[in-house]
């Protein structure tokens, strides 16, 4: 997650004083600092819950959420879940399931494809061929073997633990961590590695240390795809000595086996996960952790063609390697001497070298003020103040990268609460319809809103470049961006997003419409030339109550005010 | 209800119900009378393997560096490179851009790139979209100062589109630049609506939100009048599925809709080949056969239109010399350009070429930049663009063209 520059917050901040400016304020009140909270560690509030968060006191509130196993879940929503069938699967269950089916129809299209040619039936020509190729394999899986379905299923499930779990600060988590750790779910293996990539890699790691978190992301099989470090393997100078023959023995083998380094995962590690880019490693840290590295693979499916991943020989030991789980190749380890960020790795370190690489990494300084500006955008403001980084930078220093405090840091620190703080982010597309499906009371099961949010430009699990997502406003409030946003109101408050409830707020008790609705959506209040112009437009609207009410909650959800956060 | 609402909301209901002001034609095809000229960039996000597009296939060095995925001489077999100049071949999935080549409307550089050695894909392509290499305070996209240094053509609110869903860094701080994904879907499904959403935002919002509702409101206005999504591709052009056809053929259609269109860009994705790029055929041939279909639709669409459109491609940076372990390629340095229409001197492969032995390579590994991407750019901004060589200073801020490479006839 990168933040492209820094000024623009200047922006926003002079919008969110004018604001303050109004309510006279140079502190939030117990209800502005609910909203707040409510807005930045949690995916917005629920009708009632400001007052709910307000009474209890905010900071109580804060304090379970992040101890999220003491905040009791509600007891429907595992069953509310969809894809529970699927989401569940081991990554060889799901292989079989949907990857399997996949490569045989992949298999026997190019078979046909073989059989016609030789029959002499015209090849088609141009772009065409491989768009008929595709289709053909689509039409010979089932729908329910296709990995779209999974990842369907997966993207649903997600928006509904957004929308409807208690653990809020968790889910903001998993959004983060899934972003700064991101993969792209349709390379290869990952459009199945990618269901135990959040639920046992990312998960079950959020409150707990930086550097196993790390270290699970390394060797999850999501990754080690995802930037090609499963295929990456020592020049052949390098190898350990030939035992018997397998496919990878040596230089000469027949195979189509990697033969050298791969340095995509190792550049992303250093760049992306932990230093930045600016943090202080050269190309040939790089090239060395790359070395470092070789042999971190992933066992392959037991199919003839691998996608993404080695192919193991039936007489290799890795043959044994459960698909889809990962493997350490030591045949493609590289033996030698390597030297990253200055510290030495002496010969024939194995595995144990990548795993000291990899804590180094971890509670390397530059690391820890990398990932504190990182947490400090997502959870403060896009340009957030350097003293606020430094501290929270020291305190992952002091705790070795635990990141229950890190967030504590980040929340409890003066800067957090503070009015320039207030209402000073633009949500994120996935942001802003969870916040909607939330405010508006909707029941959601997430398929329709899916596709909102990737109209809006933020299809989840579906970022191509190992940035991930942006975290800056102007990144997301582009125009057509905007209007896309404008439509999405339009559709939720009118029931029109597929499976998702049209609003359900208790009706006002007579009166001002506008002003009981404000209260319940945009809860720290409209502007007055907002307010004017929803009047000016419900004066000619129909006199319909229900109609009405609809646009005063599509006005509402469209706001500029409801954009941000 | 006041009266400027009124007007706005009114103007909006006339447009959304079919009825097209004259005044709109008429100021949009008074925009682009024959001369309006247009710059398109299509940028190749992910680094193309700059190498295997413009192959330099009289040097030994790259067959020996490439023993899986180097791209045959021409003539010695099938799936050979295209010779353009009897050192420099095309690869065969670029045939259609070869035949352009040949008539003196598409022209390459080579060893091309920014000078700032990152090979960080973000970095690279923030400062290559910034303009400013090395620069990390920049805030505003190269693209965006020509449109401000170049003599402004009327006022239209799509001077500049991005064929993507946000704006791209190049673009950013443009006035009158718009972000559309899709022609056919900008618009507001609620049209009673749009005059409150257009109040809301000009009365309460805080930048950026405030300036993204004005352009929104504004290009919508003449993007319903001109329905750009209505127009035919001409001359029988078919473009290709997927995003880089679909992007050509909208921004086609927007030349052609008399909006005022002046700069023009689109991404095409899919060059980060570290695993099995493959050679004459392959992942790399299959995207680059995209990349020329696409092209060649939109020569032929455009037809003698394509005089004033010049088209360029630009990639954070090339990939290195030598293949991997994966029969892929790394991050690297140089990389080539390709250069298609209106004003180029075609049917030419400019640039210095360093070469690809060992010790000619960028850090022994990539191919050297010898040509800085902003003397591409700032040719053909000077002399087609029509921006004054003053205003360069404040495109490209600290930085004085090398080199003329006389691309623009």
């Amino acid at each position: 997650m990168r933040t492209r520059s820094s000024l623009p917050v200047l922006g926003l901040l002079t919008g969110s004083l004018v604001f303050l400016a109004a309510a006279g304020a140079d502190r939030l009140s117990e209800r502005e600092r609910a909203i707040h909270a409510l807005d930045r560690l949690a995916f917005g509030p629920r009708p009632g819950d400001v007052d709910r968060v307000a009474a209890m006191g905010t900071d109580r509130w804060i304090d379970a959420q992040l101890h999220p196993e003491r905040v009791a879940e509600d007891p429907t929503l595992e069953a509310r879940l969809p894809g529970r069938d699927v989401l569940s699967l081991s990554t060889a269950e799901l292989i079989e399931r949907f990857d399997t089916p996949v490569r045989e129809a992949r298999k026997k299209a190019a078979a046909e494809a073989a059989e016609k040619a030789r029959a002499g039936d015209a090849p088609e020509t141009g772009g065409g061929d491989d768009t008929g190729a595709a289709a053909r394999v689509r039409a010979m899986v089932p729908p329910e073997n296709r990995p779209g379905r999974l990842l369907a299923d997966l993207t649903a499930a997600r928006i509904v633990r957004a929308a409807d779990s208690s653990r809020q600060l968790q889910e903001v988590l998993v959004d983060f961590w899934m972003n700064h750790f991101n993969v792209y779910a349709r390379k290869g293996l990952d459009r199945v590695a990618i269901v135990a990539f959040e639920r046992d890699t990312i998960r079950p790691r959020i409150f707990g240390r930086f550097e196993d978190l790390l270290l699970a992301t390394a060797k999850s099989p999501a990754m080690l795809v995802y930037l090609d470090n499963a295929r990456s393997a020592a020049e052949a100078s390098n190898r350990p000595p030939v035992r018997g023959r397998g496919a990878f023995a040596g230089a000469g083998a027949k195979t189509k086996g990697p033969t050298g380094l791969n340095e995509n995962y190792a550049r992303e590690l250093l760049e992306l996960h932990t230093m930045g880019v600016d943090g202080g490693y050269t190309q040939s840290d790089v090239t060395e952790l790359a070395r470092v590295l070789t042999g971190w693979s992933v066992g392959a499916p037991r199919t003839e063609r691998t996608g993404g991943v080695v192919r193991a020989s039936r007489r290799s030991p890795e043959a044994l390697a459960a698909p889809g789980e990962f493997v350490f190749r030591e045949r493609l380890h590289d033996v030698g001497e390597k030297t990253v960020l200055g510290r030495r790795f002496p010969a024939g370190g194995g595995m144990g070298e990548g795993e000291a690489a990899i804590r180094m990494l971890a509670r390397n300084p530059s690391t820890a003020r990398h990932l504190a500006r990182e947490l400090c955008q997502r959870l403060v403001s896009d340009a957030p103040p350097e003293a606020l980084v430094e501290r929270v930078a020291a305190r992952f220093l002091a705790t070795n990268g635990d990141l229950r405090e890190i967030v504590r840091a980040v929340v409890e620190s003066p800067e957090f609460f503070d009015p320039a703080a207030f209402r000073a982010k633009v949500k994120s597309p996935f942001e802003y319809a969870v916040s909607a499906v939330r405010a508006l009371g909707s029941e959601t099961d997430g398929r329709g809103i899916a596709r909102a949010i990737e109209e809006m430009g933020e299809p989840l699990y579906l970022c191509v470049p190992p940035t991930g997502y942006p975290e800056a406003a102007e990144d997301w409030t582009s125009s057509g961006a905007l209007l896309a946003r404008m439509n999405f109101a339009l559709s939720a408050t009118r029931g029109a997003i597929p499976g998702t409830s049209a609003p359900a707020l208790a009706p006002p008790d007579g009166g001002d419409l506008l002003g009981a609705l404000e209260g319940k959506i945009v809860p720290a209040g409209l502007s007055e030339a907002s307010r004017d112009a929803i009047r000016s437009r419900l004066s000619q609207a129909p006199s319909d109550p229900a109609a009405k009410r609809a646009l005063t909650e599509a006005l509402l959800v469209g706001s500029p005010e409801f954009q941000r956060q | 209800m006041n009266r400027r609402l009124f007007l706005k909301s009114s103007g909006l209901a006339l447009v959304a119900g079919g009825f097209v002001p004259r005044v709109f034609v008429r100021m949009a095809s008074a925009e682009t009378a024959p001369g309006g000229r247009v710059l398109v960039a299509v940028f190749l996000r992910g680094a193309v393997d700059g190498l295997n597009v413009v192959v330099p296939w009289g040097e030994d060095a790259y067959y020996a560096g490439r023993p899986t995925i180097a791209v045959p001489r021409p003539g010695s077999t099938a799936g050979a490179a295209l010779d353009l100049d009897g050192f420099f071949g095309l690869h065969p999935s670029l045939a259609p851009l070869h035949a352009l080549y040949r008539e003196g409307a598409a022209a390459f550089v080579h060893a091309a790139g920014s000078p700032d050695p990152s090979r960080s894909h973000f970095d690279a392509q923030d400062f290559m979209e910034s303009g400013t290499p090395g620069s990390r305070t920049t805030r505003d996209g190269f693209l965006a100062r020509a449109l401000t240094a170049s003599p402004r053509r009327g006022e239209s609110p799509v001077r500049a589109a991005a064929l993507t869903r946000s704006m791209p860094r190049i673009l950013a701080g443009a006035d009158g630049a718009v972000a559309i994904d899709r022609l056919e879907r900008y618009g507001l499904r609620g049209s009673g609506d749009a005059g409150a959403l257009e109040a809301m935002y000009a009365g309460s919002a805080a930048e950026p939100l405030r300036a993204s509702a004005r352009e929104s409101f504004e290009a919508l206005r003449v993007l319903e009048a001109a329905a750009p999504s209505r127009i035919a591709a001409d001359n029988g052009a078919q473009y290709p599925p997927g995003e880089l056809g679909r992007s050509l053929r909208q921004i086609a259609q927007l030349i052609r809709s008399g909006v005022g269109l002046e700069v023009a860009f689109a991404d095409a994705t899919g060059w980060d080949t570290h695993a099995g790029q493959g050679a004459s055929n392959g992942q790399l041939a299959n995207r680059l056969r995209d990349l020329a279909l696409a092209i060649a639709a939109f020569t032929r669409d455009l037809g003698s239109r394509m005089s004033d459109v010049t088209l360029v491609t630009m990639s954070e940076f090339g990939r290195t010399a030598r293949e991997n372990g994966n029969r892929g390629t790394d991050h690297g340095h140089g990389n080539a350009m390709i250069l298609v229409g209106g004003g180029i001197r075609g049917g030419r492969v400019y640039g210095r070429w360093p070469g690809l032995s060992r010790d000619r390579l960028y850090e022994q590994r990539d191919l050297a930049v010898t040509t800085d991407f902003r003397d591409v750019f700032a040719e053909i901004l000077t002399a087609r663009m029509r921006v004054p060589a003053a205003g360069m200073t404040a495109v490209f801020p600290g930085y004085a063209a090398r080199e003329r490479l006389g691309l623009i006839a």
